[in-house]
């Protein structure tokens, strides 16, 4: 056995702004877990770091943009995906992924989620669905679980919570999977897989909130909601997104739910305008900046 | 002989014990030591089990471990295949 003379470094460090290192993230936060996934996959996906653009929009899992080294766009509350959608068609060579948060993706940016899913524009969506409003305070967000408390639902949370693989397989999504941050391997599959994908993705990572979620609803530590992740998950892939709800009662459904093919937005423009203009159409694609 | 070894950066640990509690083969304890910011870092209690599959350093919020292969030829990542 030959003497080792170099020691690898961590492969998420070539992705990473060393200089911002130690994270703002609490301890326990699987926010950080999801970055090493997305590192592998960034490796395992081969994409050319030049064509990658990473979008968030505000919030814990909105710093994911600054962190990383790459072409990254720190945006407006809730805008990530408006931001995104602009990137993608005026580069369309660009593979757009935007990372953030479930209140910044779907209380206040819901709208342009299920906009952009309609469409069927070329992004990945990656969002880290902590049940609550974290960074501003532990607000209830259109995620938290029925009962649950929050700094705005003192008494118990009874808004029904969206069921966010559903959601996105209605509204057109062409990739949908759930998992938690325990399922570490599973999930760098999955962002790989929406990496080399055309169309909308969207992933869904169950992740441990230990300081604003877990603490006010006596669910311990980091590593105790990754214990219940461990526990009370079922690997169901392909299983009909209406039955997927999250409820933290009973099991947590995770795996690939979708997986298809639908003309993407880009393709079915450059059809329709070059049916009417002939040969007047320029395509984007031909003039874009590179 | 270990298979593999990991890498540890004390400075960086919040202490929140994934890497401890998920390594298959239980190569990892917290240290009853502090590191500056005051948290406990794990360290290795048996380094001959590790087969370097960088589960810790996939579970690791804080980029402080990493687990990796040694090549039999003494070269570090070119035989790296994953095991599921
Ligand atoms: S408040 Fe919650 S989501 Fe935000 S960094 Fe802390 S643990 Fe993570
Ligand atoms: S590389 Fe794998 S076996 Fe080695 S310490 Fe890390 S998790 Fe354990």
């Amino acid at each position: 056995m030959a003497e080792l003379e170099v020691i690898p470094e961590n492969p998420v460090e070539q992705f990473l702004r060393m200089e911002r290192i130690p994270h703002i993230w609490c301890a326990g936060c699987g926010i950080g877990t999801s970055v090493n996934c997305f590192a592998r996959a960034l490796i395992e996906s081969k994409v050319d770091l030049d064509k990658v653009a990473i979008v968030s929009g505000i919030g814990c899992t909105g710093r994911v943009a600054g962190y990383l080294k790459l072409d990254s766009f720190h945006t407006t509350h809730g805008r990530a995906i408006p931001f995104a959608t602009g990137l993608k068609l005026a580069n369309p060579k660009l593979k757009v992924i935007v990372y953030s948060g479930d209140g910044d993706l779907f209380a206040i940016g819901g709208n342009h989620f299920i906009h952009a899913a309609r469409r069927n524009l070329d992004l990945v969506i990656i969002c880290v669905n902590n049940l609550i409003y974290a960074m501003t305070g532990g607000q209830v967000a259109p995620t938290t679980p029925i009962s649950a408390l929050s700094s705005t639902t003192p008494y118990g949370c009874y808004e029904p919570p969206f069921n966010l693989p559903q959601l996105a397989e209605a509204a057109g999504a062409t990739y949908v999977a759930r998992w938690t941050t325990f399922h570490v391997r599973q999930l760098a599959r999955s962002m790989k897989e929406a990496l080399n994908k055309e169309g909308f993705s969207f992933i869904e990572i169950i992740s441990p909130c230990p300081t604003l979620y877990q603490r006010r609803n006596r669910m311990g530590d980091g590593l105790d909601a990754m214990k219940f992740y461990k526990q009370r998950s079922k690997i169901r892939n392909g299983a009909p997104t209406s039955e997927v709800a999250f409820d933290i009662n009973s099991d947590i459904i995770v795996g690939k739910f979708v997986d298809r093919t639908r003309p993407t937005l880009l393709g079915t423009m450059h059809h329709q305008l070059r049916e009417r203009l002939g040969e007047k159409y320029a395509c984007v694609e031909e003039v874009a900046c590179h | 002989m270990a298979k593999g070894s990991v890498s540890i950066i004390v400075e960086r640990c919040k202490g929140c014990g994934f890497c401890v509690e998920f390594c298959p083969t239980k190569v990892l304890a917290l240290s009853s030591a502090f590191n500056s910011k005051g948290y406990h870092p794990p360290y290795v209690v048996a380094p001959e089990k590790c087969s370097g599959c960088d589960l810790c350093g996939m579970y690791c919020p804080d980029f402080a471990i990493y687990g990796w292969k040694i090549p039999s030829n003494g070269k570090p990542g070119e035989d790296s295949e994953d095991e599921e």
